[in-house]
């Protein structure tokens, strides 16, 4: 049997429950489900049945609330996830070509999201809430400001390579697992 | 004669050092709360109350009334959540706002807890926000270090905690019930109205929720006074608008401007005009949820009474500004196609309304327009509007109405032609299409 939460991270997962009011741990779904997603890169089934078993509640429960979420990824998933923001103040300066650069670049079949090696992800993203930066790309939630079809292009060439280009603002996280966990709130992301 | 522009949100931001705990309280930050601990938590509530100042977040409603409405008998905690989920296309000050000064927002939240004399209150940051998130929880944590936050709060005796949360990734979020629905744990789904959540919120208790930009006013209102803040802007929209600006004008950005300031002094001034010097075609007054307006209302004064009258809504501030180039048809089809792509599924004129919408949109757009499109449309919103839970549903119907209103021609030209105009696309293209930068 898969374990997805090692004894450490079920340690993790109680400091996020805590968070919140007594009798309300079911607020800390989203955040154990970033937790799980740190470690298998996706929500797996196992993820899904691991944080039910730390609320109480069912894995149907945990998947309904998981499925309604963009940023948790229940299907085969990227090292990296490439956001490209197509509405419409980013559209108007461009957003369309770049993120045909970017499925281009990452050689991510029409339809696909993953390309062939399942090293990148590249996803059509709604605004991102920076349009003065159109048009905006994240790679595992760093902002990449103005960013032209070249400039996708080196950024995705590099994720493949291995290397995370600098964002606009802010540090980049060492990948799409490392996004996750931060975003469960974890200092830094780092270590437990 | 152009009146002196007074900042509020944005007046300490010359100032790099405001980012930080610090150089925020040397730029006299914390100072709005010490006072607001110095005084009852009613006599907070008619200061804010008195100032005039209306939510940020899109409904205008008056803050200090809304913190009137929470009962203090209940028995049960009362909550502050501050909505940090800004997803409103066009939509950035709130980002900014944290980005550049956090503690100022922060300030607004605990000014905020205490006139509703709450205990533990929670900032709900957009999940795709991770570096504005990473700041928050670092300033969070200084709050606690330098005694803003914890036991006794500036050592008053008062306690508060603040806990952050973050979303992952969906729209409807920022419409204040589904809200708490997400931080609940659930699926972000609206809930019926009444009761409202200063009544039944997060978990069922007294709950104000406040957007980050109406918040981050609090502080420079309890320090400077109700009196200097309603002197600002116009008599029933006090204060400024952080206005968010972009598409295709020179200068994209937010720009803090008093309540009343027409679009062109905005746009001209401020943003540099449209870009390229070309023609202004269309431009939302506050984000994608409003109805498009157009050349002829460049006079329009920004605030929530006067863009009413011209029929829209002054919503978050955000223009989004099309030019001549631009088509519309191409435009309203995008803005459909999110609202499809973020309705909950809750409501079926909503779920089942944006996704007709965005499919009969695009076959226009494609060149495959039916004559019949254009009242099917009219029909289709007439029948969204106003029959589901939420706003979001009024918010897709917004670009489509006020697009044919303004734009009929256009659409009855893609029909007419069986093509696109602007990209020459579709069954009935022209030998030669019609060169233009498009939103393709």
């Amino acid at each position: 049997m898969t374990e997805v939460l090692t004894p450490e991270l079920r340690a993790v997962a109680e400091e996020i429950t805590s968070r919140y009011p007594p009798g309300r741990e079911r607020s800390a779904i989203l955040p154990l489900l970033y937790l799980v997603q740190s470690v298998q890169g996706r929500v797996t089934r196992e993820g899904l049945r691991e944080v039910g078993e730390v609320l109480g509640i069912r894995t149907a429960e945990v998947e309904a609330v998981a499925s309604f979420y963009t940023m948790l990824r229940l299907g085969p998933t990227g090292a990296h996830v490439v956001s490209v923001c197509t509405n419409l103040s980013c559209a108007l300066r461009g957003a369309n070509g770049v993120l045909e650069a970017a499925l281009d670049a990452a050689e991510i079949a029409d339809g696909e999201e993953v390309s062939a090696d399942e090293r990148i992800t590249v996803h059509e993203e709604e605004c991102l809430g920076a349009c003065d930066a159109a048009p905006v790309v994240q790679v595992d939630f760093a902002n990449h400001d103005r960013v032209t079809p070249e400039r996708v292009r080196e950024i995705v060439t590099s994720l493949r390579t291995g290397e995370v280009p600098e964002p606009s603002r802010g540090e980049a996280p060492q990948d799409f697992r490392h996004a996750s966990r931060i975003l469960a709130g974890l200092d830094s992301g780092e270590g437990a | 004669m152009a009146e002196p522009v007074t900042r509020v949100v944005t007046a300490t931001w010359d100032d790099p050092e405001v980012f930080g705990f610090d150089g925020y309280r040397a730029a006299g930050g914390y100072e709005g709360l010490r006072a607001a601990v110095g005084m009852s938590a009613v006599e907070v509530i008619d200061l804010v109350k008195s100032s005039g100042l209306r939510g940020r977040g899109g409904a205008g409603f008056p803050t200090g009334v809304k913190w009137s409405f929470v009962p203090q008998d209940t028995g049960k905690p009362t909550y502050v959540v501050a909505n940090f989920d800004e997803s409103e296309p066009g939509t950035f000050n709130n980002r900014e706002i944290v980005e550049r000064e956090p503690h100022r927002f922060l300030e607004g939240v605990a000014i905020a807890a205490y006139a509703v004399q709450s205990h533990t209150a929670f900032v709900y940051c957009r999940g795709e926000f991770l570096w504005p998130g990473r700041i928050l929880r670092d300033a969070i944590a200084d709050a606690y270090a330098n005694g803003v936050f914890g036991d006794s709060v500036l050592a008053s005796g008062y306690q508060l905690d603040v806990v952050l949360h973050r979303g992952a990734g969906a729209y409807i979020c920022g419409e204040e019930t589904a809200l708490l629905s997400s931080l609940e744990g659930f699926r972000g789904q609206p809930r019926l109205r009444p009761p409202f959540p200063a009544v039944e919120g997060l978990y069922a208790s007294p709950t104000v929720i406040n957007n980050v930009e109406t918040l981050a006013n609090i502080p420079s209102i309890m320090t400077k006074g109700a009196e200097w803040f309603a002197a600002i802007g116009t008599e029933k929209s006090p204060g400024t608008k952080l206005f968010s600006v972009s598409g295709k004008v020179e200068r994209p950005g937010n720009y803090e401007l008093p309540m009343g300031t027409p679009l062109r002094t905005l746009l001209e001034d401020h943003a540099g005009g449209v870009l390229d010097g070309k023609r202004l075609k269309a431009w939302t007054p506050g984000g994608s949820s409003t109805p498009m307006l157009t050349d002829e209302h460049l006079e329009v004064a920004l605030d929530f009474e006067s863009v009413a009258a011209a029929g829209s809504l002054l919503g978050t501030g955000a223009i989004i500004v099309m030019d001549e180039t631009d088509c519309i048809v191409e435009a309203t089809r995008r803005l459909v196609a999110f609202y499809a792509h973020e309705s909950c599924g809750k409501c079926t004129p909503c779920r089942e309304g944006t996704w007709w919408g965005s499919r009969v949109l695009a076959r226009i757009e494609q060149g495959f327009g039916r004559e019949e499109d254009l009242p099917l449309l009219d029909d289709l919103g007439r029948n969204i509007l106003f029959k589901a839970f939420c706003a979001l549903a009024d918010g897709a119907v917004s670009p489509i109405q006020s697009s044919i209103k303004h734009f009929r021609e256009e659409y009855e030209r893609h029909i007419a032609e069986r093509r696109c105009p602007f990209t020459g696309r579709g069954p009935g293209a022209a030998s030669e299409p019609v060169p233009s930068e498009v939103v393709a």
